[in-house]
């Protein structure tokens, strides 16, 4: 809770506030509830304000962001989810970085975010960091989780795929540490730290014990980048001894894609450093269906931010009603879970996935033919059709 | 392109490798033999030696051979361990600068995989990028790794990656970068794509960020023509479309120096398990030399031979193991060498 006072901000701390029979104890947190929440870990989802309501902060973006976030909005309304969105626009193509630092702190109050892809100029001077990068890196969010499944309905090349993908979000190639030594000489630093590998190898490991997966492969280029990439290998390494149960095993970046591309079933939970998580995931989403089906979401220790999980804008489809809800969708029903509204996450997933599945209804990214707002509205009916009270379409 | 040498014939080194390298070389061989192509071989070999100085070089008389005829071909090459000096193919690369790497994907007819009607080439930048090799631990548990982009790079691997479009009669070059996050080396490199393209007009030039090629790539690799990009991205996105296809097995590739020189080779493993028994599948290293052959402009004899091989895959007669059959090397290269003789 922030109290604005002409002149200063004042942020009482959560724990002030909450009623302590909601937060359950810490020591608690990590062992009790595993396989009944998602993700449970250290991460206390925010308590809920008084009256049983979340407020989550809700930041549309660009391109088709604003289309979905509304979509979303709707949807709620229309579920009656105890979910208020505290709307922050950011304006890409403004210079100063005030937008950027607003959605942080109303990020910061709340807790929990729901976003969309904030344009980067890339024509820009490099002075001009990219937003969503700002937004990461500040938030410390370090895992970035996509689960893609092969879903029944969608027709793709590659059937029975389930590959969950753990990608460490704020170091890396992604460091935005460049410099000009001599013009016509730019050295880009990539940075590998022990602490952070560590840190996303063991968030790999528990998501693995508690998701019940046997397997965790660690993407890399240890032959070639001795020292940076042989670091993560180690920390991998080092993380998996101590979880017996798991298997293993690790696998050169270039050999991943290819091994993708013609037998994808073979992977199980991957974990890799920034860039190469940027490649598999994109691989990945595309092998089940394209960016508009997989949500995707991004965890620190005291933040969570959902989007979808390829980071588009869509410029290209924005405002045409063509584009495909479904990825911002099931990142709204991450969000529900994480919020611990298991029973309303159920329901509009169960809803979502079977207008992928049964119904078939298709945006044109699948092939078929129907708009954006017709999909929602049969989100909507397959709702109401599991009979909890809802409003009225 | 490179004029013809004594009595029309070229002479081309010829590495034939480890592991499965010499059947597959001598293959290749008897194939260009079938075919009559001009060429003649001259067989080395690159095992690294120490020279004067200390520092660790490919033998004399390889650079000589290399140096005068210009063209090589390469078979797979053992990844030393514990021999103390560095790859074989870094070396290479060094000596003769090789600054591009080139991988055509075509769909190979008769050898079937999820992905149809892919039809583009990978040029990848080969010297610097990510692959620079500077890294430093600058804490104890904090590494650095260095990406480097030079202008001048930039500019030779554009200007190459239009010249082989405008060669080729391919349509369209898409540079492949990541400027929203690396803004200033991916945007050095962007703007020496932008004005290198400047000067051919005839080419559509397009932009595209490394996760959208990889999005699109794997949804419908159709709709790419000519990528070029910095080394990282060519290393996974040339893997990732040798996947598309099929596999190493069957991926030509080439790697154009300065000075002329180019060497082209197979990029799969030595397979030392099925090394000396006949198994061995020599598609990549014929592609390979197909492409050497296209390179010095005897189109004719490279689409002879390269009809033939498809033909061989198509009828799935004859095939190796790896491809679904279980036939010899031999009787697979026998088999091709039927087929040019037919055609002619």
């Amino acid at each position: 809770v922030c109290l604005n006072i002409p002149g200063f901000t004042l942020c009482l701390k959560r724990s002030v506030l909450a009623p302590v029979s909601l937060r359950p104890p810490p020591e608690k947190a990590q062992s009790a509830l595993i396989g009944q929440c998602f993700w449970v870990f250290r991460i206390c989802p925010p308590p809920a304000l008084y009256g049983g309501r979340h407020t989550v902060t809700l930041i549309p973006g660009d391109g088709i962001g604003p289309e979905l976030a509304n979509h979303v909005c709707e949807l709620f309304r229309f579920c009656c989810v105890p979910v208020d969105f505290e709307v922050v626009n950011v304006d890409s193509s403004m210079d100063s970085e005030e937008d950027i630092n607003n959605a942080i702190m109303a990020i910061r109050r709340n807790g929990v975010a729901l976003k969309g892809n904030i344009e980067t100029n890339h024509n820009l001077p490099p002075s001009y960091k990219s937003r969503n990068n700002l937004l990461r890196t500040t938030l410390d969010l370090y895992a970035n989780v996509m689960h893609c499944q092969s879903l029944p309905g969608v027709r793709t090349r590659h059937r029975n795929i389930d590959v969950m993908i753990i990608r460490e979000n704020t170091e890396g190639e992604y460091s935005s540490l460049e410099h000009e030594s001599v013009p016509g000489v730019v050295e880009c630093l990539k940075i590998i730290t022990k602490t952070k590998s560590l840190r996303i190898a063991d968030y790999a490991f528990r998501t693995a014990r508690a998701k019940g997966r046997g397997r965790v492969t660690a993407v890399h280029k240890a032959n070639i980048m001795k020292l940076g990439d042989g670091l993560f290998l180690e920390c991998c390494k080092e993380v998996a001894s101590g979880y017996p149960d798991i298997t293993f095993d690790s696998m050169i970046v270039d050999n991943t894609t290819m091994q993708l591309v013609s037998r994808p079933q073979q992977f199980d939970v991957m974990v890799m450093p920034n860039l190469y998580g940027n490649v598999v995931s994109n691989v990945c989403a595309g092998l089940v269906g394209g960016p508009g089906l997989v949500p995707g979401a991004n965890y620190g220790e005291d933040y969570a931010v959902f989007e979808t999980g390829t980071r588009n804008t869509g410029k290209s489809i924005a405002n045409q009603n063509t584009a495909n809800p479904t990825a911002m969708l099931l990142a709204s029903c991450l969000l529900l879970d994480h919020l611990r509204l298991h029973a309303y996450a159920r329901m509009i997933r169960r809803a979502i996935l079977s207008t992928v599945t049964e119904t078939r209804l298709h945006t044109a990214d699948l092939g078929g033919q129907g708009s954006t707002s017709e999909v929602v509205r049969s989100v909507m009916k397959a709702v109401q059709s599991t009979g909890p009270l809802t409003l009225s379409i | 392109i490179v004029g013809l040498g004594w009595f029309g014939m070229q002479t081309v080194t010829l590495i034939p490798g480890d592991g499965i390298g010499p059947e597959i070389s001598s293959a290749v061989m008897k194939i260009f033999e079938a075919a009559k192509a001009p060429i003649r071989w001259e067989e080395r070999n690159v095992t690294a030696i120490k020279g004067p100085g200390g520092r660790w070089m490919i033998p004399p008389d390889a650079k000589e051979s290399m140096d005068r005829n210009k063209i090589g071909l390469k078979g797979p090459l053992k990844t030393p361990i514990a021999a103390g000096h560095p790859s074989m193919n870094l070396l290479l690369r060094k000596t003769f600068d090789l600054y591009a790497n080139v991988r055509p994907c075509i769909s190979i007819e008769g050898y079937k995989t999820p992905y149809t009607n892919v039809d583009l080439v990978t040029i990848r930048e080969n010297t610097e990028g990510e692959y620079s090799g500077i890294e430093h631990v600058i804490v104890e548990g904090v590494v650095q790794s260095i990406k480097l982009i030079t202008e001048d790079a930039s500019r030779r691997i554009a200007e190459y990656a239009f010249e082989y479009a405008r060669n080729n009669q391919r349509s369209s070059v898409t540079a492949v970068h990541k400027a929203n996050i690396m803004r200033m080396s991916d945007g050095l490199f962007l703007r020496k794509c932008r004005e290198v393209a400047e000067g051919y007009k005839d080419i559509k030039f397009t932009e595209m960020y490394l996760d959208t090629v990889c999005l699109n790539m794997v949804q419908d690799p159709t709709q790419f023509d000519v990528l070029v990009m910095p080394n990282l991205y060519g290393d996974i996105l040339s893997d990732l479309c040798a996947g598309l296809i099929g596999g190493l097995g069957v991926t030509p590739s080439g790697n154009i120096g300065a000075n002329g020189v180019a060497i082209f080779e197979s990029v799969h493993g030595t397979a030392p398990d099925i090394a000396g028994l006949d198994m061995a599948n020599p598609t990549a290293l014929l592609l390979s030399a197909v492409m050497m052959l296209r390179h010095m402009g005897l189109h004719d004899y490279g689409n002879k031979i390269q009809t033939a091989c498809f033909d061989t895959i198509r009828d799935k007669k004859v095939l190796t193991k790896d491809l679904g059959g279980n036939s010899k090397c031999s009787e697979f290269t026998a088999d091709i060498c039927r087929r040019i003789q037919d055609l002619d």
